[in-house]
């Protein structure tokens, strides 16, 4: 019984399960940071375990740190990872999502932990990518922030956008999968006890 | 080509930033060297001859001190995930920090050779091929260095590591680097010294095309393991 699924254009996809069961490493592996011991993953009809570059270049992934450089100011952080030739209403809309806007000349080393979130969440929409993969996106956000997440995933599921999270809070949004680690973890699970074939695919 | 300019930009800008970084190496650089007139005596004649052998250590030495932070501030706050995620190729990404290294520490080592020079009574000829050699042997310097500051990432005290690993592999660089100037040194006639030096220099800059070669490749696999 491994671990098999689908994702199609336009779905969100919740990664649920207790802590350790392996939520933040499927997310890795979907991203191509880690490389899987079995199994495959599929994008568009392509093997992207053997090639990660084609399709690393379709997916957004917010890790649990925020990748920010506290002496940049918020906007310098910004632009520095959308590329140069993004011009600047593009970020200050980015930026405005998360209701960063008015923080745009601030250093980030003065951002409290939450407002950095926003800015590194902001990324997602400074450029474009069709998959977003946010391990634990709500960390440190409130609940208005929250709600501006909501939105921004919504929005980008109607461009025909898809995203996969992990959460222990809970992020609403319109029709997700849900997939539960708990089921898969050996950790959990002792059926599973020598089971270690992970697989995704994407149609 | 945009994304090494970028990465170039960014990683100057936050060495500007951060004065520290930018100053410590160097003043390490002048410090260390001033210290060797004091406990070996105001001899010029001694002193010009090791001079070269001074210059070349201590200049290897401020390096190393500022291998760590080529990538440890980007590991622990993330930016070097999604450095491998960008659509940057890693290969040019490693070379576009290198050479960002090298232009906050390479460089103002270069810049203030001449000062040490100075105060080692080293003549002008000789001087000359210092700066020529550094120019050739500091970027290597950083290439070689930035091998080691990859695979100690996610070590503890990695910190600790990198001059064990380095330090056998900056020897060739000292060696010709100290060969150089004292060919030029040790010269009779005026014309003779760029061809007595010439050797030196070309070997240098062997190392120098090896070592941009093999760092980004190894560079990159080092970091892509670092992020399993």
């Amino acid at each position: 019984m491994g671990l098999n699924f689908h994702l199609a254009e336009s779905s969100a996809l919740i990664l649920e399960g207790p802590n350790g069961s392996g939520k933040s490493s499927l997310i890795r592996i979907l991203s191509g940071l880690l490389r899987p011991r079995l199994g495959s993953l599929i994008w568009q009809g392509q093997d992207a375990t053997k090639e990660p570059e084609i399709f690393q270049e379709h997916i957004h992934y917010i890790g649990h740190r925020n990748a920010i450089k506290p002496v940049l100011t918020v906007q310098e952080n910004l632009t520095y990872w959308s590329g140069r030739d993004k011009d600047d209403t593009h970020l200050d809309m980015a930026l405005d999502q998360f209701n960063m806007l008015p923080l745009k000349n601030t250093p980030a080393n003065l951002l409290s932990s939450g407002q950095s979130r926003r800015l590194a969440l902001s990324r997602l929409l400074a450029s474009k990518r069709k998959l977003w993969l946010l391990d634990e996106p709500s960390v440190g956000l409130d609940v208005a922030s929250i709600k501006l997440l909501e939105q921004a995933i919504a929005e980008h599921r109607s461009t025909g956008g898809s995203v996969i999270f992990a959460t222990h809070s809970p992020i609403e949004v319109e029709a997700p999968t849900k997939l539960n680690l708990r089921d898969y973890s050996p950790l959990y699970n002792r059926a599973l006890i020598n089971l270690d074939d992970e697989e995704e695919s994407w149609v | 080509m945009s994304a090494f300019l970028n990465i170039v930009s960014k990683d100057l800008r936050l060495a500007l930033r951060q004065r520290s970084d930018l100053t410590m190496a160097v003043l390490f650089f002048i410090l260390t060297a001033m210290l060797f007139p004091f406990g070996l005596g105001p001899e010029p004649n001694l002193l010009a001859r090791i001079a070269p052998g001074i210059i070349w250590v201590t200049a290897l030495l401020s390096v190393l001190l500022s291998l760590e932070r080529i990538f440890l501030a980007d590991y622990e706050d993330g930016s070097l995930e999604q450095l491998v995620l960008s659509r940057a190729s890693l290969e040019i990404a490693i070379l576009a920090k290198v050479l960002a290294h090298w232009l906050t520490t390479g460089l103002p080592l270069i810049l203030a050779a001449p000062l040490i020079a100075l105060l080692f009574n080293m003549d002008t000829e000789a001087m000359t091929i210092l700066l020529f050699a550094m120019l050739l042997g500091t970027p290597s310097l950083s290439l070689i260095g930035a091998i080691a500051a990859t695979l100690t990432l996610g070590a503890r005290r990695g910190g600790v590591l990198i001059p064990l690993l380095v330090l056998p592999l900056y020897i060739p660089t000292l060696i010709f680097g100290v060969g150089a100037i004292d060919a030029a040194m040790n010269s009779l006639e005026a014309g003779a010294v760029i061809a007595n030096a010439r050797p030196h220099l070309l070997l240098l800059g062997a190392i120098l095309l090896v070592s941009l070669l093999i760092t980004p490749l190894a560079g990159a696999a080092a970091l892509k393991q670092a992020l399993e």
